[in-house]
């Protein structure tokens, strides 16, 4: 029997030949990485270790993003106890507000993450560079911990679901819709444990933004990690941000698959999940006329050019409906920057929406842009839990950035269509 | 090791934002999260929670976010153990690193009700409901993890491997 993508950089960082499903191994990590949350507490943690040595000072990435620029003295605290460890120990990537972006857009960016490479986060969207085909998911601060002192981490190495992509996705599809459309089909606990292995000739059609946004919400299905092939896309994407040497690996032949599932991607529509889970999918064809309060489009699923373009192509020469706020916030400062260099920043602000510097903010209900009781949103992000986005009695709807901005200009849940695009 | 106590019930995918919401995740002092643990869903939660009680929910409990904030509060507001069908990847593996005590056991998740009385003893997986008079075959944990549990959490099994 022969091994899933995921199951063969396992076993290559466990130093075995062959792992199987359900084996408990010991890997050793290609990096670490913590945010103003979780990294404190990893720091504490650690200091009960007794031991003053991070495994590799190279391989650690701190990133300040969730309550940053800080909203409060508390996040403060939390940030200064970030700031110090990483001066105490020399941490080449700690990115302070002003470098830094959202810690899953900004990793990739800063080329921190390659092919083949086996990385834990504290923060369950560290999945999200299965894009790049690594092996990357969320841990806790105590995984954390022990992976800055030994480099090192415990799994149970995970079976297969197999999705492969045929088919090209039309005009106003992305992988958001995509990602949505599977979440909506194999249930938030669908690939709980497991892997989720994306194949297919309908690969080449995705964009690495698109990729990056399906392999992020591998976590909403409960999956362990999602995993891409690696591309011509990939390589390049690869070459334009990393030195770093990479290693491609390949899914056998006769891997094993739990299940495999035929992805038509050219008939897959705009998809929205409704609250309070992502697993409540509906296409746009068959939403009723919901009326919003505000509309958010960025985060580490949505925040990055391609979906700020996306967003500007609707809203360009259009107005915000009254009544609406429209919040957009690029996941770091390069997209940024460049979305100020193509004019998309001029686009959003004459449409009448707020640009705001990246973080985290409004998608985890911290700040910049928190629900009030009743109020519904249209949102890029990636969660629709019970009070994600502020109050428990808010209302959140996933969406892509397409149609988040058309929502935006009709004030109601709403596609491109509608609006003749 | 057994645990005993009252039961607190909840449904499938509670999710770690209402265990312990985002906007409280500004402190990592486990009695101040213990204050607004289950906040969201069960307001009344932390006045009737008393230390021993046992929680019991259906299938992907945990789910959502990484945060370890989430297993933190529900043993710093004195649960002793959670019992759940099956629990979400990243909060089972927290639990166990922080040394809060779960089980799977889909029989005990539909039968037990809120306000049961419940035994469960962890050398053998056996979870008996004193108020029903039932008893179930919970999943024993794989040896590996077992040790983790037994030096009471990763840091601690660290600790005591390198200084073997
Ligand atoms: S943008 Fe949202 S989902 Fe992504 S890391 Fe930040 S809080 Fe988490």
């Amino acid at each position: 029997m022969g091994m899933t993508m995921t199951q063969k950089i396992l076993a290559a960082h466990a130093g075995l030949s062959k792992v199987s499903a359900g084996q408990l191994i010991e890997a050793n990590l290609d990096l670490v990485l913590g945010n103003d949350v979780t990294a404190p507490v990893a720091i504490k943690e650690m200091a009960k270790l007794d031991t003053d040595e991070v495994f590799d000072k190279d391989k650690i990435a701190l990133v300040p993003d969730h309550f940053t620029p800080n909203k409060d003295i508390k996040s403060a605290e939390n940030c200064r106890c970030m700031r110090d460890f990483a001066k105490k120990h020399d941490i080449t990537h700690y990115f302070e507000v002003g470098e830094m972006g959202i810690e899953h857009a900004l990793l990739p960016e800063k080329g921190l993450v390659v092919a083949g490479d086996v990385v834990i986060g504290a923060d369950s969207h560290t999945c999200t560079y299965g894009a790049l085909g690594a092996f990357s998911t969320g841990v806790g601060s105590t995984d954390m911990a022990a992976g800055m002192a030994t480099g090192k981490a415990w799994f149970k190495v995970p079976s297969a679901l197999r999705f492969v992509f045929t088919g090209k996705p039309s005009r106003w599809v992305s992988g958001k819709d995509i990602i949505l459309h599977i979440i909506g089909m194999i249930g938030v606990d669908g690939a709980r444990y497991k892997s989720m292995e994306f194949a297919g000739d309908g690969i080449r059609h995705l964009s690495m933004d698109d990729r990056f946004t399906i392999a992020n919400m591998a976590i909403e299905a409960g999956a362990k990690n999602g995993i891409f092939p690696v591309d011509e896309l990939t390589i390049e994407y690869m070459k334009e941000h990393s030195a770093k040497p990479y290693t491609v690996y390949e899914a056998d032949e006769d891997a094993e698959y739990e299940e495999t599932y035929e992805i038509d991607l050219s008939k897959i529509r705009p998809t929205v999940a409704f609250p309070h889970l992502p697993e409540n999918t509906h296409t746009i064809d068959e939403i009723p006329d919901i009326k919003i309060d505000q509309v958010v489009i960025g985060s580490c699923t949505n925040g990055r050019l391609n979906d700020l373009r996306a967003a500007a192509r609707v809203l360009e020469g259009r107005k915000v409906a009254k009544g609406v706020r429209v919040i957009i916030f690029p996941a770091t400062q390069d997209i940024y920057l460049k979305a100020l260099e193509e004019g998309l920043i001029a686009t959003f602000i004459k449409a009448g929406a707020v640009v705001s510097t990246p973080t985290c903010g409004p998608c985890l209900g911290g700040h910049m842009g928190v629900l009030a009781a009743g109020e519904k949103a249209v949102s890029t992000t990636n969660r629709n839990f019970v009070g994600r986005m502020g109050h428990v009695d808010s209302e959140v709807y996933l969406a892509s950035p397409a149609v988040a901005a058309a929502s935006a200009v009709t004030g109601k849940i709403s596609g491109p269509e509608e609006l003749g695009l | 090791m057994k645990a005993k106590g009252t039961v607190h019930r909840y449904g499938d995918n509670v999710d770690t934002d209402v265990i312990i919401p985002a906007r409280y995740l500004i402190t990592s002092d486990p009695r101040e999260l213990a204050k607004n643990c289950m906040i969201d869903i069960d307001k009344d939660f932390v006045n009737r929670v008393k230390p021993g009680d046992i929680m019991v929910a259906g299938k992907n409990f945990g789910c959502g976010s990484s945060r370890e904030h989430a297993p933190i509060a529900i043993k710093a507001s004195g649960i002793s153990c959670v019992i759940a069908e099956n629990f979400a990847r990243i909060f089972y593996r927290n639990a166990i690193n922080i040394g809060l005590p779960i089980i799977e056991c889909p029989e005990a998740s539909r039968d037990i009700e809120a306000g049961d009385e419940v035994e469960i003893d962890f050398d053998t997986g056996i979870i008996t409901n004193l108020t029903k008079n039932a008893r179930y075959q919970g999943q024993a944990f794989p040896e590996f993890m077992q040790r983790i549990i037994k030096a009471e959490g990763l840091i601690n099994y660290i600790k005591q491997n390198k200084k073997a």
